[in-house]
């Protein structure tokens, strides 16, 4: 049964495969079939995995190797798979949200031209995504790595007509690389370090090393650059919101289900290592709290429906972050958990929406699609409720979980997170707000095309909402009395690191007081944005219209991009036209054609030696004949 | 008896003696080369050279006792004078279409 | 005895080889040749090779040279068709010439050490002796020989035919 893993990552590499070779010679229908197809028996195999899993035992981590891949020296690394709780939780996420939206990619991209080319990214990704989280060591994780960050640069530039998609591909691309080389190089400490990147070796070893110890620390904080860069958090966050060029299913799998939480995974995964260095544990939670509050700020004031949802996305990967940071690993498992149901479904809702809207993405020219797009509209409504953490829906109790942690490690953590949550509330609900109530301010064109989506569009919606819905009793609080399912499926993983450090628990009552805090709070705000957006009907302004310095400066995104540009890409640019000025066309070029100009120089002078006069060349072989001779002999 | 005496004669004359013949010989033949215009004459004095070569040879297969220095002597005639016909028929020609044998006539072959 | 005639023949090579460069007519030149083939065929005949000499005589003055004049008489070159350098040239020339020999010579010190081995083998020289050297040993290139001078007579009169076509 364990052997079987090598199918999941096998069937979407073959779905690559026969969607990328015969492209052209498949239909549209076909193309879609192999390739969902493909996915949903991973999904297979991943459940049977999941299963046996469950029932197994205490014995709980296998790893499976297929080859041997790299053998120099010393250095080993098989091309091994390790299904343990961990991964299989990842793998039904990837691969059951991943069918979701494959089947909604048949409908949604069922106009484009690029759309056999389009599943066969799709399935390639799905390939590196669970090749990311199969791999028993660093240096296959680090491949899926790689080939997540390919796919999903192929994937945002997907329209590469346009040159501002292809600039934000790019970006991505770039910003990632940053990351990258941070994680590369955290790979290298730890082959250096511990003589071996399979991870059974690596945390077998560090279990012997004490806590804050140096090496520890900056093998955690290069991986966690890592995490930065792929999972959106400060300050490599802002290629999230520019991959939203892509097709809307690519930000829902890629930019808010799977891809972007790998940081989460690789931490999760190295937590023993993260246990044992505290600082930079402290770092993670700070960079998370901040960023989940920076992003939702940033959300309030956003006007592209698919904008709000990347800014969200980054948002609740801080939260991610700052659970990871404070030690509770789970609640940070948990939270991916439900935020890939209901961020998926809310960016396929904004899919739908888009889809119905002739391609519109800006909210100020919506309003009043609650009739027109009635299973939209409530499913979008159910990821709202989620995402606001609203009881019982799927986000409250993840996000309940992470708050609770947070108030026992920390207060002014958990003070920036609960202030978060109410930024979420507010921004998530005037989105909903703006879209689906008042008076329709489309032009009257897109009024009459209104229309809501077909079936294989709207049937993931429904599944994804039943998932918000019920999604978070996997992992219900102690507080409640009612096992928490997903801590005692998690708990192999997290052994050794619950050893050392128990992320710290508060009493039941606080605990009670607490969620009844945060409910009041976020019920508020959804009241005040009610009263704002719909009862008093008002519009964000339009663009160009002055604004106050503070909305100025969030509508502007705190100027990040600008500040990049300026410290960054400015002085690149400056100090790369002098080298190519300076170096290449003065130094490189200027030697190269010294080299060219000193022989056409020479030659034309030298070839006049070659008189044609047979008296002079024998006389100058005579005296270099005299010359080698008086050489020879003395 | 023959034999004897011009074994002995040898014995008077060192090597050397016949290896700075060769060489001023050979020299001579360079001069020539270097001094003369026409090409007939250029072409004895490379005859010249080999000649001076072939005394070389010659005499050092006497002085070792070893005739395949002779040998190599015959095979430097013939390639002499399998030279000097297709070298004399040449030089025929190119009077023939220069109307001169004057080396410095051709001069074609360059930049 | 034998040092003088080899004396006395070295300096009538050396000699006439001087007169064939510095003669002003081709034709004195070719005879001045004949003079120093002959004196090199003395040498040959002190060095114990009297067939090599006649061969020698035979094929460099019976043959070669009387094609040489043969081709001179034909072109009808004399004295005064005869092109000349300048003195400036010819001064350049003997210098070099000069130098080459005195260089030439010089390279050749150390070699008095060779011993003279004539005791060894006496008759290397008989006919008798370079027939099964030149047949047995030297088989291969004494039939190539026969090629090369087919060529060469093929291409002699390939290149002396009026027209070529």
């Amino acid at each position: 049964m364990i052997k079987s893993v090598a199918l999941v990552p096998l069937f979407p590499l073959l779905g690559f495969i026969i969607t990328g070779l015969f492209g052209k010679s498949l239909s549209k229908s076909a193309a879609g079939i192999i390739a969902s197809g493909a996915i949903l028996l991973s999904f297979v195999v991943s459940l049977l995995l999941f299963f046996h899993l469950n029932n197994a035992g205490p014995d709980v981590s296998h790893s499976v190797k297929l080859f041997d891949w790299i053998s120099a020296g010393k250095f080993n690394a098989d091309l091994a798979l390790l299904i343990d709780p961990l991964s299989s939780v990842f793998l039904l996420i990837i691969t059951g949200v991943g069918f979701l939206i494959h089947l909604y990619s048949t409908g949604y991209m069922h106009d484009d031209e690029g759309h056999n080319k389009f599943f066969s990214y799709l399935n390639l990704f799905v390939f590196f995504m669970l090749l990311l989280v199969l791999g028993s060591n660093y240096l296959v994780m680090f491949v899926g790595w790689e080939g997540v960050g390919l796919c999903s640069y192929l994937l945002i530039g997907f329209w590469f007509k346009n040159t501002s998609y292809n600039n934000a591909a790019k970006k991505a691309f770039i910003m990632n690389r940053i990351g990258d080389l941070g994680f590369l190089l955290g790979i290298f400490l730890i082959y250096v370090t511990f003589g071996s990147v399979s991870y059974s070796e690596v945390f077998e070893q560090a279990k012997y090393y004490t806590s804050d110890e140096p090496v520890l620390v900056a093998i955690t904080l290069l991986l966690f650059v890592g995490a930065m860069g792929k999972s959106a958090q400060l300050p490599l966050y802002t290629w999230l919101p520019d991959a939203m060029a892509g097709p809307t299913p690519v930000s829902a799998l890629i930019h808010a289900a799977t891809m972007v939480t790998a940081g989460i995974y690789m931490i999760a995964r190295s937590n023993i290592l993260y246990t044992l260095a505290p600082a930079s544990l402290h770092v993670v939670a700070l960079i998370g709290v901040i960023t989940a509050v920076f992003a939702a700020t940033i959300g309030l004031l956003q006007n592209d429906i698919k904008k709000v949802l990347a800014y969200s996305t980054v948002s609740q990967l801080g939260y991610m972050f700052l659970a990871l940071g404070i030690g509770a690993y789970t609640s940070a498992v948990f939270h991916v958990i439900t935020h890939a149901f209901f961020k998926a479904l809310l960016f396929l809702g904004a899919g739908s929406v888009i889809h119905a809207m002739g391609g519109e993405q800006d909210i100020r020219k919506m309003g009043g699609l609650k009739s027109h797009l009635p299973v939209t509209f409530a499913t979008f409504l159910i990821g709202t409720i989620a995402i606001s953490g609203i009881p019982p829906f799927a986000g409250f109790f993840s996000k309940d979980e992470i708050l609770a942690h947070a108030f026992a490690h920390n207060k002014i953590f958990w003070l920036l997170g609960v202030g978060g949550s109410v930024l979420t509330a507010f921004y998530m609900f005037r989105l909903l707000f703006l879209t689906f109530y008042g008076k329709f301010r489309g032009t009257h064109h897109q009024e009459e095309h209104l229309h809501e989506s077909p079936k294989s569009i709207t049937i993931p919606l429904m599944i994804l909402a039943a998932l918000s819905v019920i999604g978070g009793f996997i992992g219900l609080p102690e507080a409640f009395h009612a096992k928490h399912v997903l801590k005692s499926f998690l708990s192999p993983v997290f052994a050794d690191s619950d050893l050392r450090m128990l992320p710290a628990e508060i009493s039941h009552s606080t605990e009670y007081a607490l969620m009844a805090l945060a409910i009041v709070i976020v019920t508020v705000v959804v009241l005040l944005a009610r009263n704002k957006y719909v009862s008093k009907g008002e519009l964000p302004v339009a663009d160009g219209v002055a604004l106050s310095p503070v909305s100025k400066l969030i509508a502007n995104k705190y100027y990040v991009d600008e500040v990049y540009d300026t410290i960054i890409v400015k002085p690149l640019h400056w100090l790369s036209g002098i080298f190519y000025r300076v170096m290449d066309i003065q130094v490189v070029d200027g030697f190269v054609n010294f080299i060219g100009k000193g022989v056409v120089w020479s030659s034309s002078n030298l070839r006049l030696a070659q008189t044609g006069k047979i008296g002079y060349y024998v006389f100058v072989m005579v005296l270099s004949i005299a010359l080698l001779l008086l050489y020879i002999s003395y | 008896m023959v034999q004897e005496t011009m074994a002995n004669s040898l014995h008077g004359v060192p090597i050397n003696a016949y290896l700075t013949l060769s060489a001023v010989l050979f020299s001579i033949g360079v001069l020539g080369v270097l001094y003369r215009r026409n090409i007939i004459v250029i072409f004895m004095c490379i005859e010249l050279m080999l000649n001076a070569v072939n005394l070389l040879l010659a005499a050092f297969g006497a002085f070792r006792g070893d005739s395949n220095g002779q040998v190599f002597v015959f095979f430097i005639m013939a390639v002499a004078a399998a030279e000097v016909a297709v070298g004399l028929a040449i030089l025929v020609m190119i009077y023939r279409n220069t109307r001169s044998t004057d080396i410095d006539s051709l001069g074609k072959l360059k930049w | 005895m034998t040092l003088y005639i080899f004396y006395f023949l070295s300096f009538l090579a050396v000699l006439s080889a001087f007169m064939v460069v510095y003669s002003k007519n081709p034709v004195h030149s070719v005879l001045y040749l004949i003079i120093t083939f002959f004196s090199i065929a003395g040498h040959y005949i002190l060095l114990n090779a009297q067939f090599l000499a006649a061969v020698h005589v035979i094929v460099y003055a019976g043959a070669i040279m009387v094609l040489f004049l043969y081709v001179i008489m034909m072109l009808n070159l004399n004295k005064d068709t005869e092109a000349q350098k300048s003195n400036y040239l010819k001064l350049a020339a003997t210098v070099a010439g000069g130098i080459f020999m005195i260089v030439f010579i010089g390279s050749l010190k150390g070699v008095e050490k060779i011993e003279n081995l004539s005791a060894a083998n006496q008759s290397a020289g008989l006919i008798k002796n370079l027939g099964q050297v030149l047949y047995k040993d030297y088989m291969l290139p004494f039939e190539m020989a026969s090629i090369l001078f087919l060529s060469a007579m093929v291409g002699a009169v390939m290149l002396g035919k009026n027209e070529l076509k």
